[in-house]
C-alpha cells in the first residue's frame, strides 16, 4: 500500500535512565485510503501518545511513518523529513477532537474555510470549499450559524468538515464519539465511513465507546504500548 | 484571511465594549490631569497677556506681583514713565480674597487699574467699561456675577458694570477689575476702629506729639492714613525698544525689580506651578502603569480563556505570529475603544471642573501613541503565554 498511512516499528520513550517510560514499543499499522479503523486500548496504553506522533505534534524516538505516499518521518535519516510541521499537520492531517473545539468566534462556515485559508487558498475559494463538505455533512443550513448555537451533533459534523477541508490523506479521530448518545454516535461513525469512501481519506479513530467497536473492520488493540491488529464486525450501521 | 482579532471582538463585543469603557475612564482622566496642567500654564500666559504689559515693575528683591507680595509706592511709575523707551506705565493692585454678593461668597482675585491703561481687562463679553472713578466693577463670567448685581468689596459696594472672560489669577481664582484708588483702599486702609486705636497710640508717643511742634501730630497722622502703595507698576515700551533694555535700565536707576515678559513666564511657570506640576506628572506616571497594568490583566485572562481554542489554532497550523498578531490586535483595538471613550469624556466634562483645564489636541495624539504602546507592551504577557501553549493540549490524555 503506496497511499493512506503506514508506520513502522515506531516507538516513543520519555525521559532517560531509570525513569525513562516506553509509551509506545515498535508499533506497526497500515490504514489504506478509505479505510476507517478503530485504536482501542485502556487508560495510559499509548493510544494518546500515538495520535500525538501521527499528528506530529511530538517526535517519535524511533520508527518510520509513510503519508499518502511520502516518507514524512524516519528516525534513520534524522527524523522528521519537513522542519514545517505545522504545515504538515495543516495540509496532510486532519483532526476530530473528542469535543468539537470550534472557534467560538468564527461562523460555521468560517471554522472550515479556516483551514483552507491557512493553506493560503483564496478567501472565495475556501468558503466555497467548506459549503461544499457542509452540504455533504448536512449541515450548510446552518453555515452563517455561531458554534454556540449548534446541537452537540451539528457541532461535531461542522469539526468533521473542518478536518476534511483541505483534502489530508489522513483524519485522527480522538473519541469522537465521547459525548455524544448512541444513535448520535453512529451517526457521527455513519459520516466518517462516508467521508472516507467519499473522500479517500484514511481515518483512524480512537476509542473507549463499546457502542461503536463493533462498526470497524479492524481494529488495532494497544496495551503497554503494543499494538496487535485483529479483524473487527464490521457491523453494517442501521 | 478572516481577521480573527477582529472576529473575536465581534464575537464579544459586549465584553470589549464595556472593558473599553472601563479603560476609557481611566485614559479620560489621564488626558483631564494634563489638561489640568496645561490649563495651569495657560492661565499663567493669559494673566501676562492679559495684564497687557511688557515689563512688570516691583518691590526690590521679590518675584511679585503673583508670586510674592510686592509694595511699592504709587509715585514710582512716574519716574518710570520719564526713561527712554517707555511708553506707558500704569500702577496696578493684585488682592485675592472673598468677595461677597448677596449671601453668596465667591474667591476672586481683585485688580485695581487706570482706565486705558496697562492692566485693564482686554476685552468684554457683555456690559461697558468703567465710566465712573468709583463703585464700579468689571467681572470675569467665571465668578458667577451678573451684569447689574452689586457685590461687597471690604466696606464698600459695587456695582458689575462689565463682564470678561479668561481672566484668571496664577492659581485659577477669577478676576474683578475695580478702580485703583478703591483697589488700593480695600488692599492698604485700615478700618476705622484700627485708625482710631493708631491716632490714640501716635498720640501717647511723646516723640511724635512733641508740646512745642504744633501739627506734627496732625501730619503723622494724616501720613499713617494715606496709603499710597501698589504692588506693582505695568510697563509697556515703545516700538522698536527692547524689553530687556527698558528693563535694564528701569533695576539700575531705580533701585526697582524689573521682569520681562518672558522672565515673568519663568517665574510663573517653572516656579510658581512647578512643583503643582510634578504632583501632575506623578499622577500622569501613576494612571500611565495603572492603565498598562489594567490592559495586561485584561488582555492576559482574555487569552487564558481562550487556551484551548489556540491549541486548536496552533494544531490545526495556524502560525505563531497570526495568534500573536490576534492577541495584539485586540490589545490596540481595547486601547483605541479607551482612548475614544476617554477623549469623549475629557471633553464633556472638562468644563465642569472649577479650574480650567485645557485639552490639547497634540496631547490627545501623544496619548494615543502612549496608548498604544502601553497596549502593545501589555499585550506581551498575553502572547507569551499563547505562544507557550503546546498544540498537543489540543488532543486528550
Amino acid at each position: 500500500m503506496d497511499q493512506g498511512i503506514h508506520i513502522e516499528g515506531l516507538s516513543k520513550r520519555y525521559g532517560a535512565g531509570d525513569t525513562a517510560v516506553d509509551a509506545l514499543k515498535e508499533v506497526n499499522m497500515s490504514i489504506a485510503p478509505g479505510e476507517v479503523v478503530g485504536l482501542v486500548g485502556p487508560s495510559g496504553s499509548g493510544k494518546t501518545t500515538l495520535l500525538k506522533c501521527l499528528g506530529a505534534v511530538i517526535e517519535p524516538t524511533r520508527g518510520r511513518m509513510t503519508l499518502g505516499g511520502e516518507v514524512i518521518y524516519d528516525h534513520a535519516e534524522g527524523g522528521w523529513k519537513t522542519k514545517d510541521l505545522r504545515a504538515l499537520r495543516r495540509d496532510r492531517i486532519g483532526f476530530i477532537f473528542q469535543a468539537p473545539y470550534l472557534i467560538p468566534f468564527l461562523d460555521v462556515t468560517d471554522n472550515v474555510a479556516l483551514l483552507p485559508m491557512l493553506a493560503g487558498r483564496a478567501n472565495a475559494a475556501s468558503r466555497a470549499r467548506a459549503q461544499e463538505l457542509l452540504q455533504a455533512l448536512d449541515v450548510a443550513h446552518r453555515a452563517k450559524a455561531q458554534p454556540s448555537e449548534l446541537s452537540g451533533g451539528e457541532q461535531q459534523r461542522v469539526s468533521i468538515a473542518r478536518a476534511l477541508a483541505n483534502q489530508p490523506p489522513v483524519i485522527l479521530a480522538d473519541e469522537p464519539t465521547a459525548p455524544l448518545d448512541s444513535q448520535r454516535a453512529l451517526a457521527v461513525m455513519r459520516i466518517l465511513n462516508q467521508m472516507a469512501s467519499q473522500y479517500q481519506t484514511a481515518i483512524i479513530v480512537v476509542t473507549h465507546d463499546e457502542k461503536i467497536i463493533p462498526i470497524f473492520k479492524r481494529i488495532y488493540h494497544i496495551r503497554d504500548g503494543r499494538t496487535v491488529e485483529e479483524a473487527g464486525e464490521g457491523r453494517q450501521i442501521s | 484571511m478572516i481577521s480573527l482579532a477582529g472576529r473575536d471582538i465581534l464575537h464579544s463585543w459586549g465584553k470589549f465594549v464595556l472593558t473599553g469603557i472601563g479603560l476609557g475612564l481611566l485614559i479620560g482622566a489621564t488626558l483631564t490631569m494634563a489638561g489640568v496642567y496645561r490649563g495651569m500654564v495657560d492661565d499663567a500666559q493669559v494673566l501676562l497677556s492679559n495684564s497687557g504689559a511688557d515689563i512688570w515693575v516691583v518691590q526690590k528683591d521679590t518675584q511679585g506681583p503673583y508670586a510674592e507680595a510686592s509694595n511699592i509706592k504709587d509715585d514710582v511709575y512716574r519716574g518710570v514713565r520719564g526713561l527712554p523707551g517707555v511708553a506707558q506705565a500704569a500702577n496696578v493692585t493684585y488682592l485675592t480674597m472673598q468677595v461677597q454678593q448677596g449671601t453668596r461668597e465667591s474667591r476672586v482675585m481683585v485688580v485695581g487699574f487706570e482706565p486705558g491703561q496697562p492692566g485693564e481687562p482686554g476685552y468684554l463679553v457683555a456690559g461697558r467699561r468703567l465710566l465712573r472713578g468709583h463703585f464700579e466693577a468689571i467681572a470675569d463670567v467665571k465668578t458667577g456675577f451678573r451684569l447689574g448685581e452689586r457685590i461687597r468689596i471690604r466696606r464698600h459696594d459695587y456695582e458689575v458694570v462689565g463682564l470678561t472672560q479668561r481672566t484668571v489669577s496664577s492659581g485659577g481664582d477669577p478676576m474683578v477689575f475695580i478702580p485703583l484708588k478703591d483697589a488700593q483702599e480695600a488692599q492698604f486702609l485700615k478700618d476705622n476702629d484700627a485708625i482710631i486705636a493708631d491716632r490714640a497710640r501716635t498720640a501717647a508717643n511723646p516723640a511724635l506729639n512733641r508740646p512745642g511742634v504744633p501739627g506734627l501730630l496732625d501730619a503723622v497722622n494724616a501720613a499713617q492714613t494715606v496709603n499710597r502703595s501698589v504692588n506693582a507698576v505695568l510697563v509697556k515700551v515703545d516700538a522698536g525698544a527692547t524689553p530687556a533694555a527698558v528693563a535694564q535700565e528701569i533695576r539700575r536707576w531705580k533701585h526697582l525689580q524689573a521682569y520681562t515678559r518672558e522672565q515673568m513666564e519663568e517665574i510663573l511657570v517653572a516656579k510658581l506651578i512647578a512643583t503643582s506640576a510634578k504632583q501632575i506628572g506623578m499622577f500622569l506616571a501613576i494612571l500611565t502603569v495603572v492603565s498598562a497594568a489594567i490592559v495586561a490583566f485584561i488582555i492576559y485572562t482574555m487569552t487564558l480563556g481562550k487556551i484551548r481554542e489556540i491549541a486548536v489554532l496552533k494544531l490545526i497550523g495556524t502560525r505563531n505570529r497570526s495568534i500573536a498578531g490576534m492577541i495584539l490586535q485586540q490589545a490596540l483595538g481595547l486601547g483605541l475603544i479607551g482612548f475614544v471613550v476617554g477623549k469623549i469624556s475629557a471633553t464633556l466634562w472638562a468644563p465642569a471642573f472649577p479650574k480650567y483645564v485645557l485639552l490639547e489636541n497634540g496631547d490627545a495624539l501623544r496619548a494615543l501613541v502612549v496608548v498604544m504602546l502601553v497596549c502593545t507592551l501589555a499585550s506581551t504577557l498575553a502572547i507569551r503565554a499563547a505562544l507557550k501553549v503546546d498544540p498537543a493540549e489540543a488532543i486528550g490524555g
